[in-house]
């Protein structure tokens, strides 16, 4: 170690408790501006995860945007259905390869119920062309069997055999359920990091099956069809919330939309998913942009309060300083020193908030997941983290130069003799 | 004749355009001890500024060991008062968080020369500290842990180590009783005179002459007064 370095490691440790509080200011500045970036960055690759090779999504006309965040990411709720006539009708068209369609409303202790049918388990796709893969058991195949996402079995401890109930409609708490035609999980789904971990999947005509004795989203009192009779009504669906749609050829894309957009019997949309995405994100641009100034402005008040400990010190430091130079340390030595000092402590307070990220992901991104769906891993620092970290060091650095100048002027000025 | 280890002819400073420092005449012999005395506000502090090289003389010829003060550069001067002058100050003598021997090793830090005529430094400290008859136990404790005369014999260790041609002492005494500042006295003249160094002390109080080969009065060697000058000078 050379002997400004243990200089300045001698002096920061003397005043460690006054340079801890503001290096620990600083990592937890570092920390958020680093935390807002991670979770914008989880953010879109969780969005941009949850669907893929659906070249069309199909819902009654409304938002685009609104249809892409009910059907694929299961927030909010559709105003409108669409006919089963209309997804017969779409999927008979002769550029559609494969139709998912896809019914929303109810729920299982706060995870949102999905009723589809078995092309959903063929042909949706997450990540990068990923397939739903079974953990555990198969695909429901009869009315009352339930296909679950990773996270729902996780949380709820659930295993192939369990029997569970439905709500009716969504949320945790206070909801009717559907006691009397309980489902069977028959499969758990793999792990994949989207909305699909925290469904609840059963088939169209389970939907059908369970509201059958239900009208104007209540039971109809006094009348109850028992789980056995079911089969004995056309389960066949009347409306379904939404239609996945998958193409022959993404050339006929557009084409398809126009028919879509274009159907006299019913008023339909059909949206693009990266366009509706892209919707969202230009949505979000402002909100992540305010975010970001504001997590850089905590990051400039702790860098502000480095320095200020730092320059705060100086007085007290001018003697030590001038026996310094009267042992031939050179002004320009006394500059490295204190350059020295600021950027160990402005690598410390950077690394500390690196570190205290890290501890927080590890504690705080369970509950996230379960919560929001939002997958946050405690990994290396991605190139946009290093790039604002490496902004923050070097902020950091060019704030340290102005006690070090100062400390430069002093024993400049001071000599053998500070005046102090 | 050797030339004189300081040569100072018609040194003149100012602080902010107030005469300060005007000095016809001073010399000081290679290993001579002298004794530099005088009330606050005199020049003191000034004249041991510009003979450590902080200071450059307004007017007037400073030579140290012949290097001409006034066309030195900064950085030069700097390194030559690392190489060749050894400081002890009243108080606040040492680096207070800084181990006893990590003090008195500093000019070995700064200056090649004084490491290498220090030979090994480390035991060059400790030889010097034994000298100084600081207890060994205290030498891996803080300067701050030490009491007022303990941190007076770091400071002259300090000063002495590498054998630098000039020790510059200004007031160390003044915070020590009588019996202990005549026991520091001897102390830090002996081990000058053992390292063959010049000693240049400084104190306003004109007692301590006696100990010295020759003593001055600021007052005799400055033409500015007190009250014409600057007071904290």
């Amino acid at each position: 170690m050379t002997p400004l370095v243990r200089l300045a490691a001698h002096s920061a440790w003397n005043r460690r408790a006054s340079l801890v509080l503001a290096v620990g200011a600083m990592a937890l500045s570092v920390m958020l501006l680093l935390a807002v970036e991670r979770l914008r960055e989880e953010a879109r690759n969780g969005f941009e995860q949850s669907v893929s090779g659906a070249d069309l999504i199909v819902g009654a006309r409304g938002s685009p945007l609104q249809l892409l965040l009910y059907s694929v990411f299961r927030l909010g709720d559709a105003s409108q259905d669409m006919s089963w006539a209309s997804v017969e009708k779409l999927s008979g068209h002769p550029a559609v390869a494969w139709v998912i369609p896809l019914s929303l409303g109810d729920s299982h202790r706060g995870y949102p119920v999905l009723a589809t049918t078995q092309a959903y388990f063929a042909h949706f796709r997450t990540g990068e062309q990923r397939p739903l893969v079974f953990r555990q058991g198969r695909p429901f195949r009869v009315v009352f069997e339930t296909v679950l996402g990773a996270e729902v079995a996780d949380a709820l401890r659930y295993r192939p055999g369990d029997r569970i109930a439905l709500a009716h409609g969504s949320g945790e708490s206070g909801l009717a359920e559907h006691t009397d035609k309980p489902f069977t999980v028959v499969g758990i789904l793999a792990r994949t990091g989207t909305p699909v971990d925290r469904t609840v999947h059963i088939s169209l005509a389970a939907m059908e099956a369970i509201h059958l004795d239900w009208q104007g989203g209540a039971p109809v009192p006094g009348f109850a069809i028992p789980a056995e009779w079911v089969q004995k009504f056309d389960l066949r669906p009347k409306t379904v919330t939404a239609a996945i749609v998958g193409l022959k050829s993404r050339a006929a894309v557009f084409g398809v939309q126009h028919w879509v957009n274009q159907n006299r019997d019913e008023a339909l949309m059909a949206v693009l998913p990266g366009v509706a995405l892209a919707q969202l994100w230009e949505m979000l641009a402002q909100v992540e942009r305010v975010l970001f100034v504001v997590s850089a402005l905590v990051v400039a008040v702790g860098l502000a309060g480095l320095v200020a400990v730092v320059l705060a010190s100086l007085d007290q430091r001018r003697r030590e300083l001038a026996i310094l130079r009267a042992v031939g340390a050179r002004p320009r030595d006394i500059l490295a020193l204190l350059m020295l000092e600021g950027a160990g402590l402005v690598l410390a307070g950077a690394l500390s908030g690196l570190a205290l990220l890290t501890a927080l992901v590890m504690l705080a991104g369970p509950l996230l997941e379960a919560r929001y769906g939002l997958a946050l891993a405690a990994t290396l620092p991605g190139e946009r983290e290093l790039f604002l970290l490496g902004g923050a060091i070097i902020a950091g650095f060019a704030a340290s130069l102005i006690p070090a100048w100062r400390a430069y002027r002093a024993s400049l000025a001071d000599g053998l003799t500070p005046k102090i | 004749m050797a030339a004189p280890l300081i040569f100072a002819r018609a040194l003149r400073y100012d602080w902010d355009a107030t005469p300060c420092l005007d000095l016809p005449a001073f010399e000081l012999a290679a290993g001579e001890q002298v004794f530099l005395h005088g009330p606050s506000g005199s020049g003191k502090s000034t004249l041991l500024n510009l003979l450590a090289g902080v200071l450059v003389p307004q007017g007037g010829e400073l030579r140290v060991l012949d290097a001409d003060f006034r066309k030195l550069r900064g950085a030069v001067r700097d390194r030559f008062r690392a190489d060749h002058i050894g400081l002890i100050f009243q108080q606040f003598n040492l680096i207070p968080y800084l181990p006893v021997r990590d003090n008195v090793l500093l000019p070995c830090r700064f200056s090649r020369r004084r490491a290498t005529r220090a030979g090994r430094p480390e035991e060059a400290a400790a030889q010097l500290l034994a000298q100084l008859d600081l207890d060994p136990a205290l030498w891996a404790r803080p300067a701050a842990a030490l009491s007022v005369g303990q941190q007076q014999r770091v400071a002259a260790a300090r000063a002495l180590i590498g054998r630098p041609e000039l020790v510059i002492a200004d007031e160390p005494t003044s915070a020590l009783d009588a019996a202990r500042q005549a026991a520091f006295l001897d102390l830090l003249r002996r081990e000058c005179a053992a390292s063959g160094a010049a000693l240049l002390f400084v104190s306003h109080d004109p007692r301590l002459a006696a100990h010295f080969d020759r003593a001055l009065a600021m007052h005799a060697l400055n033409r500015i007064r007190p009250d014409q000058g600057r007071q904290a000078a």
